[in-house]
């Protein structure tokens, strides 16, 4: 590693920076209730990235024998490269977060295969005819960073995911559920995934039909996950930001939203998917607030950004081998409101629960717009689910949506690992079905 | 010894019913404009391999960078197939093909320098900017070389070469919170002239993303709806391209029944074909990545079901031909079933005579994606008209669509002779995206389909 440093430095760069990764996951996949495929996958690569003459310029491979080459390749596209808003960082203090854990390493292929049996084979003990697949995997992925300012930072992280679900087909009507979870950190409870499972197929046994026009409408932590984050935080993205193109990029200390919705990037959360002690420039990883009571607080950069918006780096660097980093979001946390759960449905004459939608994200989502077919969700008639919804859609904008709250549940729950999200009630989306 | 040679030895002396070996060399470029500056340019070169192994039905598969020790690669997939498999591997039987094909190459794009590439992507930003109000806009240029060489255990050698060329346009205005954009790809097998010569569609591209902040949304709802080719190829891979896929169905017996060969799902107009034997298209290969001979596969012929898209298992265990079906967005990945190039094929209606009868409809065009969830699926216009008393009035802004396999087919009731195809789309499944893949359609009209609100 630090050869391919001093080949960059012999060959006359201003400044630069070695990305390495290795990484090695192990998922195993069930289909059709059984095992059916082990898989072991190592990747490993390294990223030369420069600034030279201020501009920045990167070349990546996966081929141990063509990392010589990387410093001339670099040397050839950096005179057409960005012009560089920053230099490169030397070393910080980080934050302990907890990524890595020895159990996941030394997790055995038998035990993996009993997890997503046990899943499988409880929830067909109600359901027989359920068709499940499930998959378990474990990973272990290392990089580290070296560049002429002297950083030189490595870390190791775990994961470990199980997800699980299963089709149910009735005539030409067809059911997908699932649930599941990964943490950086070894879990062995997973009945709750169980339950939920059978939650979502007792929901949906019955079919309803849509209640259409303007409803009230709870977006459980998946339908959160699903609809609102992705359109809402596009905003705070410092690239959407430094080109204008964010809905609230001159906004920054008033408020955006409801004062119930605060929102928080943490990196720092022990054992979430996407938590770090530094990003992916060596930037130290900080809790900090996107969205504070209603008011747009801070927006998300990387060195680059930053640097064009005369602000500093906020530690949101994320970065594929091959491409320059950019700034994005790593672990989301959402507060909890004050309203039980089950009390977000009282008072609902008409409306719907949004739990997955298909096709969200596939439009214009730059001013927050969201639309989408709910691929799962359920009717609430005098305050309960009275059954699934079909062949419907929503659509609304986030901004106004999260401006129409009426309730926010008083518990926030994990969405698969690196979100934490009460559910919440709103007005201020379309809903419209087939006949 | 050569690569083959070094892989084919490799492949003796396992134990296991079915082994197979890939290894990929890729190179690829990339420039990318973010407003009206260069956001990156690089350079990637790649390397690496897998094996995959069945045992008694059960596949073990491991994916590596550093491919010098590929025995030791062989031995680990056949261990992780063996600790899976408990039943018996069905692999329809296919004779075993050598061959070693080069890329379709018209103009290749690594004959042109990159700051011939650059001038060309600088025009075409400076085309969005010319018009006024525009906010921001993306620029992104790529292009990827890929050799892949497979072996497998029954004799099977084939090399192939793939050349990419992709660009993407997108234009962003902006008035306050509203913030709208236009956008545009296109892409090719092996043809940089596919992406000269577009200014007309860059300077709409930019016209429309600021026409759009003064266009009126639209109440969500059944609509008559006109596609035009583009967005009507997406529709054909969402509404019935996936569910075409025997990986689907093939264990269960529900869904095989209900995907039963014979079944009416549209009029007796509607014809949908997929295969990556149709040259010279993004998803067109000669062989798929099991080595099987890629073909032509008729999905729907007068409205009836009569083939689906299969690799050797799927084929095998639902006793039907192979199709040449089985792709791996790369070495990192097993094949799993894919579409190539999807088609609805053309009928004898012209555009006026789709418009012609409809009192109140949407015209839409082009597209920014499209999902499918079992019998439901989505595709996403990006751009979209209201059309009056047969006449395509003013821009909307663009709504999102949502079908259901059993319904959507049978109320298309108007098939254009205007075959177009949409080269500028990757598709995703089961982690392994953006692969290339091409689908075309004439305008085609639909019935009470469901409308987001927008």
């Amino acid at each position: 590693m630090a050869d391919l440093l001093q080949n960059a430095k012999d060959a006359g760069f201003d400044q630069a920076e070695i990305y390495r990764i290795t990484s090695q996951s192990q998922p195993i996949r069930f289909e059709a209730n059984r095992l059916k495929e082990a898989t072991r996958r190592d990747t490993s690569g390294a990223a030369l990235r420069v600034i030279h003459d201020g501009r920045l310029g990167l070349s990546a491979t996966t081929d141990p024998a063509a990392e010589g080459k990387l410093p001339a390749r670099v040397k050839e596209l950096t005179p057409f490269g960005a012009e560089a808003s920053f230099e490169l960082p030397g070393p910080g203090d980080y934050p302990q977060v907890q990524i890595y854990d020895e159990a996941i390493e030394s997790l055995t292929f038998d035990a993996m295969v009993q997890t997503g049996q046990t899943l499988i084979d409880a929830v067909r003990k109600t359901w027989p005819e359920l068709n499940c697949s499930a998959s378990v995997s474990r990973g272990v992925h290392r990089q580290s960073l070296i560049n002429t300012a002297g950083l030189n930072v490595a870390f190791p992280q775990t994961s470990y995911s199980v997800g699980f679900g299963g089709e149910l087909v009735r005539g030409d009507d067809m059911l997908s559920v699932w649930e599941g979870f990964g943490a950086s950190r070894m879990f062995t409870d997973t009945d709750w995934m169980i339950e939920s499972l059978v939650q979502q197929l007792e929901w949906a046994r019955d079919t309803a039909d849509t209640p259409t026009g303007q409803v009230p409408v709870i977006f459980t932590p998946r339908g959160v996950s699903a609809a609102l984050l992705r359109p809402l935080l596009g905003g705070f993205n410092g690239k959407s930001v430094m080109t204008g193109s964010s809905p609230i990029g001159d906004r920054l200390g008033e408020r955006v939203i409801d004062k119930r919705i605060s929102i928080f990037d943490d990196p720092t959360i022990d054992g979430a998917i996407g938590s770090r002690p530094f990003d992916d420039e060596g930037i130290s990883s900080r809790r900090m607030a996107l969205i504070d009571r209603g008011v747009a607080s801070n927006f998300l950069y990387d060195l680059q950004t930053a640097g064009r918006m005369n602000a500093t780096s906020t530690g949101a660097a994320g970065r594929g081998l091959s491409t320059l980093p950019g700034p994005g979001t790593s672990v989301l946390d959402v507060a909890p409101g004050d309203t039980p759960y089950d009390d977000l449905f009282l008072g609902i004459k008409e409306g719907i629960v949004v739990e997955r939608l298909l096709g969200a994200g596939q439009g214009n989502e730059m001013g927050g717009d969201f639309k989408a077919n709910v691929s799962l969700g359920y009717k609430i008639e005098d305050g309960k689910i009275v059954g699934r919804i079909k062949d419907t859609m929503i659509s609304g904008n986030v901004y106004d949506a999260l401006s129409k709250v009426e309730a926010v549940s008083d518990k926030a729950e994990w969405v698969y690992g690196s979100l934490r999200t009460p559910a919440i009630r709103c007005l201020g989306v379309e809903v419209a079905a087939a006949g | 010894m050569t690569i083959r040679d070094q892989m084919q030895d490799a492949l003796t002396g396992h134990g296991a019913d079915f082994v197979e070996i890939r290894l990929e060399e890729s190179d690829s470029s990339r420039i990318q404009y973010r407003a009206q500056e260069i956001e990156e340019i690089g350079r990637t070169s790649g390397r690496g391999g897998s094996v995959r192994a069945a045992v008694k039905g059960g596949w073990g598969f491991v994916s590596f960078n550093d491919t010098d020790d590929l025995n030791s690669r062989v031995k680990l997939a056949v261990e992780q197939a063996r600790a899976v498999g408990g039943e018996k591997t069905t692999l329809v039987e296919t004779e075993p093909q050598v061959a070693d094909v080069p890329p379709v190459l018209v103009n290749d794009p690594r004959n042109i320098s990159l700051s011939e590439k650059k001038a060309r992507m600088d025009h075409y930003n400076d085309l969005i900017w010319s018009t006024p109000g525009i906010q921001s806009s993306t620029v992104i240029y790529g292009d990827n070389r890929r050799r892949v060489h497979y072996v497998n255990s029954e004799g099977a050698a084939v090399d192939q070469e793939f050349v990419h060329v992709i660009c993407y346009i997108a234009a962003v205005a902006r008035d306050g919170g509203d913030v709208q954009q236009a956008g545009f790809s296109i892409g090719s097998l092996g043809d940089f002239n596919l992406i000269e010569g577009l200014d007309d569609e860059i300077r709409a591209v930019g016209k429309r993303a600021v026409d759009l902040l003064k266009a009126p949304g639209i109440e969500g709802g059944e609509r008559t709806v006109i596609l035009d080719p583009v967005l009507a190829g997406v529709f054909a891979h969402e509404a019935f391209g996936h569910l075409s896929e025997a990986d689907h169905v093939y264990e269960s017996d529900q869904l095989k029944e209900i995907m039963v060969l014979g079944r009416q799902f549209g009029q007796p107009h509607l014809n949908i074909v997929d295969g990556g034997a149709i040259p010279s298209l993004r998803g067109s290969m000669e062989y798929d990545d099991e080595g099987t001979p890629t073909k032509r596969t008729d999905l729907i012929r007068d409205g009836v079901l009569v083939g689906r898209l299969h690799s050797r298992e799927t084929a095998a265990k639902m006793g039907e031909a192979p199709s040449g079906n089985a792709r791996a967005i790369s070495f990192n990945h097993p094949p799993i079933v894919r579409m190539t190039n999807t088609v609805i094929e053309p009928g004898d209606a012209s555009f006026e005579d789709l418009l012609e009868d409809v009192d109140d409809g949407v015209y839409v065009r082009n597209w920014y994606g499209g999902m499918t969830e079992m019998e439901m699926f989505t595709f996403s216009s990006g751009e979209a008209y209201r059309i009056r008393n047969g006449r395509i009035e003013e821009m909307v802004r663009p709504v999102k669509l949502s079908g259901n396999v059993f319904k959507t087919l049978h109320q298309i009731d108007g098939i254009g002779n205007d075959l177009g195809m949409n080269q500028g789309g990757g598709c995703g499944k089961a982690g392994q995206s953006p692969l290339p893949v091409s689908n075309g359609s004439p305008h085609i009209r639909i019935q009470n389909c469901l409308v987001s609100g927008a």
